[in-house]
């Protein structure tokens, strides 16, 4: 189906079909709400259709252990002691979180395998994925995975199926308790103003939105007791940002390098047409076996095995 | 006798060599199609995107291996001498196509050498690198924080190899001569002689070697 | 629940205590949530682990399991001590001023009439009012009185100090003072808390009593029948609540009406004992109309059968030789071989009743034992060695088990009765697969095998098949429909209600106040009097329009009683009948009748003047501080251990042996050698549920099974550390009934607490995994759990026992 809301497009280096306009939606996540019920990730394998394998207990509450190409959202539990002593246990839906700055499209080498539509949602289109893995070398929160088994990245579509009819992405229509909200992106953000107001009545100070900068802002946003210290949260980056390294890699390195590799070919090229070919005359070939070493120019080290040192020397 | 040309590489040599030329295009080609949009259609050389990841560090380990043999091959002769330091600093000279003034030098000049040493190191970190970014088999051992920097690396590594292979490319078909003793073999003793006049003079003498100019090292 | 779920959105503050209804009930919780985000509510959580609920709560305590009356008996001494109660509420609504007999003592940590050798109260005569000359029940309005419910309760909690509460529960004082405090300010009349609770109360041995002092506490603050207040059981299936109001137990009847003992074999005195007159003067003691449920209930089972001339069937009915045959006693029973064959429908007994050692072995004397359920259960298979899971002896269970699948109640359509009381219809989703039957099939067919049998050879009680109501169109299947309306009741003949309408024969009622005791009504359950109406189906209603705004939604589906929402709603108004304040208007009178944004649960036509009082069940019209004699072991609320206690001493009674624990709970002779000692089992262990799993059932499915895959225990960091135990490492636990062994998730959520001046470390035992299913096999959790319980409902002490735990 043709798609005219891409706003992006992995390795494509012209515009792609984005002539429709879309309001730019978010999923926020109220972390203060959110009681760990796994229900999202249990209506994610639901909607999409996914069966992680039955795993293990590694000894907490995580399960599936890690987000898998099965497994495209995942309550992560933290228990942390606060500054009074007092517990508290973090919960927090991990997931993609469709930046405004996609690292994963910015790495993907494979033309519309990564796209970013008008609303705000990063999908990616397995169909075009090579499974080469750079989507997840590119994304500041770790998110995509390679399937073992068909070796395509996968990652939370946003459930762009269901946004696309007007539909909430399907783990917030499941969540029990209202922690996930789905609308427009400024509406988003007017909900979360009013539940930090709350969470600051409740004592929670540093209480606050987390729509990182660094990515351009996100369309997964949460609501934080401590916006101050998203690492709390299970290592939630406190400043994501494409990191330098794939920014070198995919940003000024591709065009200077190809046009580095361009140069090079010409000015082999301007070498041949200037100076020409380097052709040994026959004629100039010795009649004689040369052994008059001694005509070179002086300046020519020579090396003598038998002097102490091992060292050349000049050549007087 | 005099006029009879030199072996400047054997049979297997030139198939080695080859073998990592072949290679090398097949690992550049597929590499490049990953690395810039622009390039991406290079991909359907290999029968598109897919493929191109699976065969691509498998035409790079191939390649390092092959390249690895040539090494072992060819290592002595990529010490550098004395007289490699003024045929540098005349390499300007050389680039015009004048002789006056640049010393003889060995088997390989010092632009040869220089270009064998940055592929060994090169390959060296295209192989490490490579393997903590091969996603379908050593990925998952490795932290994002090293996958990013293998990336990186692995980009920076394989640009200047490319870089490499196109002076070296260019020096084959600049130099004429060269090209043939890679595939047949064979030069002609005035090419010997005037490339790598050293090297000439060390196959062509009759004495045993313990000629003043040597190799050094 | 006597409030509902929606409702808990009116609350101010919320006590979660034995229970974790984010965990259990994440659904519900959203009304929590509500409350929270949109009534600026507090959510207050106390439980030995810091649970899912804790996670969002604004204030979490921990407290040792089974200790929670000493809590709430602090909590009432406080409440008592600094005048934080609801004044007029109080001593209006409650039997505080009422005077107790002289015969009713407490000493020492046990009630007068206690008989030691029988362990129970066998004299409750002192556990009364004292009567009047009028027939009445003598009260003393200034409550000077020694002998009134107010100085006895007062004496009564006076006890419980915060230090000893605090040396009982393991809760520090200052935590405990902190959340009494803010439960404090919900004696304000414009102010409710509700409390949530689940089978962390109900399973203990005093679990009735815990939750009894709940309700006094809910009454000293005034907030039962108030929006946002209430004592809230949240239940723990789908339709738990369904079962008990059908009366699927083995002493009742439908509608909360009881089967008469052998005792009982005169027909009038059998009604007339349970039609309770009024204790004071004006009350409507609604259970005068006893006779009226129950003659239409015969009436729905006999039809024509039951007639004035034979006491509409009296003898029909069975009588109990003892008081009951609750699951405990018949697996008792079976021990003993005096059951030789069983129906299992939809239950696992081997999972689901405690010590699954003692279950196996009697299951194994069974000569037949028949499962109908949608799943293969344990139980289905609990001759089949599986591992160290299951490790019996195959070859030595000679008990012929006879598996029949049944739909599930996605297939089939029908109703379920959930926390609030609401009759919820729903339709099939999908056709039962391979051979499944349902429930009402399989049942059919062998009622109708039986009368065929009964019909031919006669036999002993054939009556009481024989004479059975069978009308419904298709014989080997009634319809849901078809007994969904018996159960709301239809005219025999044509009747007149107190309106003067008549309905005629035939025409299904429209309330339970239309039941006759003269055999021209028919229900088959009078509380459902109501769901399926003249207008049809009520319980498919799903309207959700609130124009109050106070959250009652009585358009959607059908709540009982009568479609009310919240119990005894007449309390939320004064005495004037005026609402104690605007944010909270449930019920009032409006000068002619009670009306308002739920249905009044009082008689609508009462001015508030006539002195008629809200808890009309009742017959002295208000609600009970003073048990009288319901409960088995006293009249008010007395902590005493779990019966395996991890400090070997009450407390509250450290000379008395006799009151460590439950003097009245419900232990039989051969389980005491099953009990160990805290010196062999160091640890209070607790059992319970995970939200990612429903109880032995959705270890079938995969999706449950992937996010909660392998069993575990947990154990918290301080004993993890001193016993080498790292998250993730197996451990074994051990109680003196058997052992499981485990995943370790060693966390920071269970602290050890200072109970008794010793330290007590607690471990959680979820319980879903077993050795059936997808999940990764397991062991059954009530291995370890004692084959014991509450001397009122029966109910297992599944939530306080002691383990020992060894890293493997």
């Amino acid at each position: 189906m043709a798609s005219q809301d891409i706003i992006a497009r992995s390795a494509t280096t012209t515009a792609p079909p984005s002539i429709r306009q879309q309001e730019e939606v978010a999923k926020l996540i109220d972390t203060t709400k959110c009681i760990g019920c796994k229900a999202c990730q249990v209506a994610c394998s639901e909607w999409n259709e996914l069966r992680d394998e039955v795993g293990h207990s590694y000894g907490t509450y995580d399960n599936p252990h890690d987000l898998g190409a099965e497994t495209w959202t995942l309550m992560r539990f933290t228990e942390h002691e606060n500054a009074d002593g007092n517990l508290e246990w973090l919960i927090r839906k991990d997931g993609c979180m469709h930046c405004a700055d996609p690292g994963c499209l910015k790495a993907c080498p494979s033309p519309g395998a990564i796209i970013k539509h008008a609303n705000g949602i990063v999908d990616f289109n397995q169909d075009h994925c090579i499974g080469c893995g750079y989507c997840i070398t590119g994304c500041p929160f770790n998110i995509p995975r390679i399937s073992q088994k068909d070796h395509k990245a996968y990652k939370c579509t946003l459930c762009s199926d269901r946004v696309a009819v007007g539909l909430e992405p399907a783990c917030v229509k499941t969540c029990p308790t209202g922690a996930i909200v789905f609308g427009s992106k400024e509406d988003m953000k007017e909900h979360a103003a009013e539940r930090i107001v709350d969470l600051k009545s409740r004592g929670f100070d540093n209480a606050g939105l987390y729509d990182p900068d660094g990515v351009g802002g996100t369309h997964v946003m949460y609501v934080l007791h401590h916006a101050d210290q998203p690492k709390l949260y299970a290592g939630l980056p406190d400043q994501p940002v494409i990191s330098p390294l794939v920014g070198l890699w995919k940003g000024v390195s591709k065009p200077l390098a190809l046009l580095a590799m361009g140069a090079a070919v010409l000015a082999g090229f301007f070498h041949y047409v200037r100076i020409g070919p380097n052709r040994v005359e026959e004629d100039e070939h010795p009649s004689t076996p040369d052994t008059s070493v001694h005509v070179v120019d002086p300046a020519v080290h020579v090396y003598d095995p038998h002097k102490p040192g091992g060292q050349g020397e000049e050549r007087p | 006798m005099k006029d009879k040309p030199i072996l400047r590489y054997n049979a297997n040599e030139r198939t080695n060599h080859w073998l990592v030329a072949i290679l090398f295009i097949m690992a550049a080609l597929s590499g490049l199609a990953l690395f810039h949009p622009a390039l991406f259609w290079l991909s359907h050389l290999f029968g598109g995107g897919p493929w191109t990841r699976i065969l691509h560090p498998f035409m790079g380990v191939l390649m390092f291996v092959f390249f690895f043999f040539l090494v072992l091959r060819f290592w002595r002769a990529n010490f550098f001498i004395a007289n490699d330091r003024l045929w540098l600093k005349r390499i300007d000279r050389v680039m015009r196509n004048e002789e006056e003034g640049v010393p003889p030098i060995g088997k390989y000049n010092p632009g040869q050498k220089l270009l064998f040493w940055t592929l060994l190191l090169c390959m060296l970190i295209l192989l490490l690198s490579g393997i903590v970014i091969w996603r379908a088999w050593f990925s998952q051992y490795f932290d994002i924080g090293a996958i990013r920097l293998a990336t990186l690396l692995h980009a920076l590594a394989a640009f200047v190899l490319v870089l490499s292979i196109i002076v070296h490319i260019y020096a084959g078909i600049w130099i004429k001569g060269s090209v043939g003793a890679m595939l047949h073999g064979w030069v002609s003793r005035a090419w010997a002689k005037k490339h790598h006049e050293l090297w000439y003079r060390d196959v062509t003498r009759e004495d045993p070697p313990d000629s003043q100019i040597s190799k050094k090292g | 629940m006597t409030n509902h779920w929606t409702d808990i959105a009116n609350a101010n503050l919320i006590l979660v205590m034995g229970g974790n209804a984010a965990e259990a009930h994440p659904c519900g919780f959203k009304w929590v949530t509500e409350a929270k985000a949109h009534n600026k509510a507090r959510l207050i959580v106390v439980d030995p682990r810091f649970t899912r609920t804790a996670s969002v709560a604004d204030y979490y305590a921990p407290i040792r399991t089974g200790t929670d009356i000493a809590f709430m008996g602090g909590l009432i001494n406080y409440l008592l001590s600094n005048d934080k109660i609801q004044h007029e509420y109080v001593h209006n609504y409650t039997d505080v001023s009422f005077i107790v007999k002289a015969g009713f003592t407490f000493e020492d940590g046990l009630f007068s009439g206690y008989d030691a050798d029988k362990r129970s109260y066998t004299d409750k005569s002192g556990w009364s009012y004292e009567i009047g000359e009028d027939g009445f029940a003598k009260v003393d309005p200034t409550l000077q009185d020694p002998r009134c419910v107010f100085q006895l309760m007062k004496q009564h909690y006076s006890r419980y100090t915060p230090e000893l509460a605090s040396q009982v529960c393991g809760m520090p004082v200052d935590s405990m003072r902190k959340i009494w405090e803010e439960i404090a300010t919900c004696s304000q009349p414009g102010k409710t808390m509700t409390i949530l609770y689940a089978l962390g109360w109900t399973q203990h041995s005093i679990g009735s009593q815990i939750i009894r002092s709940a309700a006094m506490v809910q009454l000293l603050l005034g907030n039962v029948g108030m929006p946002g207040g209430g004592v809230n059981a949240l239940r723990g299936h789908s339709n738990i609540q369904g079962l008990t109001d059908l009366g699927l137990l083995s002493n009742l009847l439908p509608g909360y009406l009881t089967l008469p003992s052998d005792a009982e074999q005169d027909y009038n005195a059998f009604i007339a004992k349970r039609a309770s007159k009024p204790l004071r003067p004006g009350q409507l003691s609604y259970w005068q109309n006893y006779g009226k449920f129950h003659v239409s209930l015969m009436k729905a089972w006999y039809g024509a059968n039951a007639t004035a001339e034979n006491n509409w069937g009296y003898d029909y009915l069975p009588k109990l030789d003892i008081p009951g045959y609750d699951v405990l006693k018949m697996f008792d029973m079976m021990a003993k071989e005096q059951v030789n064959g069983y129906f299992c429908q939809g239950f696992n007994p081997i999972a689901a009743l405690p010590d699954k050692n003692r279950v196996t072995a009697a299951l194994s004397k069974l000569k037949w034992l028949v499962v109908m359920d949608p799943l293969a259960t344990e139980t289905s298979e609990f001759w089949r060695n599986a591992g160290p899971f299951n490790d019996v002896d195959s070859a030595n269970v000679q008990t012929e088990v006879i598996r029949l699948p049944t739909t599930c109640f996605a297939e089939e359509d029908g109703s379920l009765v959930n926390s609030s009381r609401w009759l919820q219809w729903h339709w099939k989703g999908a056709e039962g697969p391979g051979q499944a039957r349902t429930d009402v099939w399989i049942m059919s067919a062998l009622f109708l095998r039986l009368r065929e049998r009964y019909q031919k050879e006669g036999g002993a009680w054939a009556e009481s098949i024989l004479k059975l109501n069978w009308p419904y169109k298709t014989a080997h299947e009634p319809t849901p429909e078809e007994i969904a309306k018996e159960f709301n009741g239809y005219a025999v003949a044509d009747v007149t209600d107190a309106s003067g309408a008549t309905i005629k024969a035939g025409q299904q009622l429209g309330a339970f106040a239309q039941l006759k005791d003269d055999g021209s009504t028919a229900s088959g359950c009078w509380i459902f009097c109501g769901s399926w109406t003249e207008q049809g189906n009520q319980m498919a209603r799903r309207d959700n329009a609130d124009p109050f705004g106070m959250k009652q939604n009585l358009g959607w589906a059908w709540a009982w009683p009568a479609n009310r929402r919240i119990l005894y709603n007449r309390a939320s108004a004064d005495v004037q009948g005026k609402p104690w304040s605007p944010e909270k208007r449930l019920v009032w009178w409006n000068g002619k009748a009670w009306g308002g944004t739920d249905v009044p649960d009082f008689k609508a036509d009462v001015p508030p003047e006539a002195g008629m009082n809200p808890f009309i069940m009742n017959p002295e019209g208000v609600a009970r501080f003073f048990a009288l004699d319901k409960m088995a072991e006293g009249p008010f609320p007395e902590h005493y251990e779990p019966f395996e206690t991890p400090i070997g001493v009450n407390p509250m009674h450290p000379n008395n042996k006799k009151a460590i624990s439950n003097p009245a709970g419900r232990v039989f002779d051969s389980v005491w050698d099953t009990l160990g000692q805290a010196k062999d089992f160091p640890y209070a262990a607790t059992t319970y549920r995970l939200t990612e799993h429903f109880h032995f059932w959705t270890k079938h499915c995969p999706i449950n099974a992937i996010t909660q895959p392998e069993q575990f225990v947990e154990i918290g960091e301080v004993l993890a550390k001193e016993k080498g135990i790292a998250a993730g490492d197996r451990v074994r636990v051990s109680s003196k009934r058997g052992h499981i062994e485990a995943v370790a998730v060693v966390t920071k959520r269970i602290r050890p607490l200072q109970v008794n001046n010793q330290t007590v470390h607690q471990i959680g035992i979820p319980l879903h995994w077993g050795f059936t299913g997808v999940t990764r096999h397991g062991y059954l959790t009530n291995t370890l759990v004692p084959f014991l319980g509450d001397g009122n409902t029966q109910t297992p002490e599944s939530k306080s026992f002691l383990v020992n735990v060894e890293k493997i």
